[in-house]
């Protein structure tokens, strides 16, 4: 057992809005200079939609991530090391700019310059790559709120064999938003395809870096991403990507757009886990099985062994700590109710979901005395399982279910220890604090038993 | 050296040396100071259709043409003598082998250029130093060309190796022959003044990603872990070449 720490992120999908707060917060922080206009490291995304860039999800276009060979062992999607070489000076999967979008500003001066009396003086889109003017065709929230638009869902991978089943007519519609950074995964397949040796993944917390001294611009990490969260930088001809915010983590705070997500729906923290079980996982033979395998890989921070081990290979004792106390670890590993972000990619992400309730109203009105009201509830959600399956357990649904009768159940407990409509406020009747004892009860897993503690078995 | 007029001995002695000097002096530099700018500065992003053509065949084509100098310039006429092979063979060989790799030069800087030129998302891209560059590598090209299939193909030959190769070879040797040099006709001594001039450049441009061509990656594990390392801040305007500030050019 190789105990190794890393950095993690849940994002509990109900709660995001779309308000691209996270987008523009780290904008400012990270990419607010030339050579990084089209660079986002948080993006929010419409589902269905195509996603930036456009059908990135798509790794039969794009051959990102890892697959398995003809023997079963784990090898880059895109091809082997003497591939990469041979084609490093054209690289076959690399995305265009225009697959972005042409980043532009506007020709603000003609704004100010125009004579008193233009009426309506416009100003013109200027292309930061060029400095000339330019028609805009793309960008990258070119479809928000949009799902279902012609020309966009239809285009969306994920709804790949699906199209019959969703009807994206107006009043079957439906939407989500997936707000994405680099997943700072495990087994990292930019790292393995960087021919400089400059991408790395930091073994204290394992945010993945590059490192702008070492690289040399080879682009091989922006195809071998299969989120496509490296981007280049058309200025400095060198390759960047979310830092994780490490500096803000090395100085105990959130990153930035934790920090500023108006949903407050993005949960930090640690998780400890075995990197000797990395590489099996990654190559477990069923994409289906991937997220039960990384499940796997995770190790339990309150089980004295690990603790012992992880003592003796250097992690401190207050990291330890913070392992067993961190709400994603809880969330993925304990409650078991966050998803991966495409597993079938096999780079083990590290920035997992918590799938949409869809509309939440329908799931949280349905409780009462009967519980399969609120099952029932589930099969009629409007995101088909299978769409959200497509997307986070590499099209296993039973999963999806699961998780969401799960979200649903707790849901019916925690509004049925709160005070309701004309309750609310009444004399002699207290209101029960958040955390009170109705919602430690265990709950009945539905999907049967499993692994690990109950499904809402109380607070991590 | 006797014989050689002062001259002579200035432009194939002097500046060349002085020439190799500033290769070395600013790659030391270059890597101290600024390896953040060390980078092959692609611009496949931009462009992506003419690229595809262009730089494997240029690549590839100065491969060939590096392979076809160590053979032709640094190993000397009586080893391959040594060894039997005959001076007919050897020409051919040098012609034939010769004019591939300048027809797969050619073809790839024609479009290179042509690109960086025309196109105008690469062209913003383009820095100075990148011109001054790519016309070195023009003239050098072109003035290697040129006899390699006029004279040693279609003409009745010319045996550079007993002109520009001793001359070539005598730089590293310091005992550079500057009559041998200074009697080669003036195509070939265009072609050597450009590629020395090259060398003075070279640190200073995009030219400096050729010493980094990762063949490491063959064997290195895939997946690298580096621990972090504390370092403290830069002194303000100690530090090399950083991101650019908003409204500086290339
Ligand atoms: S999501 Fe991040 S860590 Fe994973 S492959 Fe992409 S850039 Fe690398
Ligand atoms: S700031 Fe939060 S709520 Fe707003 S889009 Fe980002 S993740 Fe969603």
């Amino acid at each position: 057992m190789r105990v190794m720490a890393q950095i993690a992120m849940v994002m509990n999908l109900d709660k995001c809005i779309g308000c691209h707060t996270c987008s523009v917060t780290c904008k400012q922080v990270w990419t607010n200079r030339p050579g990084t206009e089209y660079v986002y490291f948080n993006n929010v995304e419409t589902k269905p939609g195509v996603g930036y860039p456009k059908r990135y999800e798509d790794q039969e276009q794009w051959q990102g991530g890892w697959t398995l060979d003809r023997k079963g062992r784990l090898a880059l999607k895109a091809g082997g090391r003497v591939k990469k070489l041979a084609t490093l000076f054209w690289n076959p999967h690399l995305p265009s700019i225009d697959d972005y979008g042409d980043p532009w500003t506007y020709d603000y001066q003609t704004l100010i310059d125009a004579p008193a009396g233009t009426p309506n003086p416009s100003a013109h889109a200027i292309s930061a790559l060029t400095g000339k003017d330019m028609p805009i065709r793309w960008g990258a929230n070119w479809e928000d709120n949009l799902a279902g638009a012609p020309g966009g869902a239809e285009a969306d991978p994920n709804l790949a064999g699906l199209q019959d089943a969703v009807r994206l007519a107006y009043e079957q519609a439906f939407m989500f938003y997936l707000p994405r950074i680099c997943e700072h995964c495990l087994n990292p397949s930019c790292v393995a395809s960087c021919p400089s040796g400059a991408m790395y993944k930091r073994a204290e917390d394992g945010i993945v870096l590059v490192d702008q001294d070492r690289c040399r611009g080879w682009r091989m990490c922006v195809s071998g991403c299969p989120y496509k969260k490296v981007y280049f930088n058309h200025r400095s001809g060198k390759a960047e990507k979310c830092t994780f915010c490490f500096p803000r983590i090395e100085a105990g705070q959130p990153t930035i757009c934790s920090e500023t997500c108006v949903g407050r729906l993005r949960y930090l923290g640690l998780l400890l886990y075995d990197a000797d079980k990395v590489l099996a996982a990654a190559a477990t033979p069923e994409p289906a099985d991937l997220y039960q395998a990384q499940l796997g890989v995770f190790l339990d921070p309150d089980d004295p062994e690990v603790r012992a081990v992880a003592t003796r290979q250097g992690i401190p004792a207050d990291w330890l700590d913070a392992a067993s106390r961190s709400p994603v670890y809880a969330l993925i590993a304990r409650h078991q109710v966050a998803l991966p972000l495409h597993p079938e990619y096999r780079t083990l992400p590290m920035v997992w979901y918590i799938p949409p309730l869809s509309p939440v109203a329908d799931v949280a009105g349905a409780y009462g005395d009967d519980a399969d009201a609120v099952f029932a509830a589930i099969e009629a959600l409007r995101i088909p399982a299978e769409y959200l399956a497509n997307l986070f357990t590499a099209g296993d649904a039973g999963q999806v279910r699961r998780v969401l009768r799960v979200l649903a159940a707790i849901r019916t407990v925690m509004r049925a220890g709160q005070p309701v409509g004309h309750e609310r406020g009444r004399p002699g009747r207290p209101v029960p604090a958040a955390g009170n004892r109705q919602v430690r009860r265990p709950v009945r897993d539905p999907a049967g038993p499993r692994r690990g503690r109950g499904a809402a078995a109380g607070p991590a | 050296m006797s014989g050689a007029s002062g001259w002579q001995v200035f432009w194939w002695v002097v500046l060349p040396y002085i020439a190799l000097a500033i290769f070395v002096v600013g790659h030391v530099w270059r890597w101290r100071y600024d390896q953040f700018g060390w980078t092959s500065r692609s611009t496949q992003l931009q462009e992506r259709k003419l690229l595809k053509w262009g730089s494997p065949l240029f690549h590839y084509g100065t491969f060939a043409a590096i392979g076809g100098h160590v053979i032709g310039v640094l190993i000397p006429e009586r080893w391959t003598r040594a060894i039997g092979i005959p001076e007919t063979a050897y020409r051919w060989f040098s012609a034939g082998a010769g004019t591939l790799a300048a027809v797969l030069v050619i073809g790839g800087v024609v479009v290179l250029a042509g690109r960086r030129l025309l196109v105008p998302r690469v062209r913003a891209t383009t820095s100075p130093i990148d011109y001054v560059a790519l016309i070195l590598l023009l003239i050098v090209i072109l003035t290697g060309i040129a006899p390699t299939i006029g004279v040693n193909l279609l003409g009745h030959g010319y045996d550079y190796r007993t002109t520009v190769a001793p001359w070539f070879r005598g730089l590293f040797a310091f005992s550079p022959d500057v009559r041998a040099i200074a009697s080669a006709p003036l195509i070939y001594q265009v072609h050597a003044t450009a590629a020395w001039m090259i060398w003075a450049v070279w640190p200073f441009s995009r030219l400096v990603h050729a010493w980094s061509a990762p063949v490491w990656y063959l064997w290195r594990p895939y997946v690298v872990y580096r621990a972090r390392r504390a370092s403290p801040p830069a002194e303000p305007g100690t530090s090399g070449r950083r991101w650019r500030k908003i409204g500086v050019p290339y």
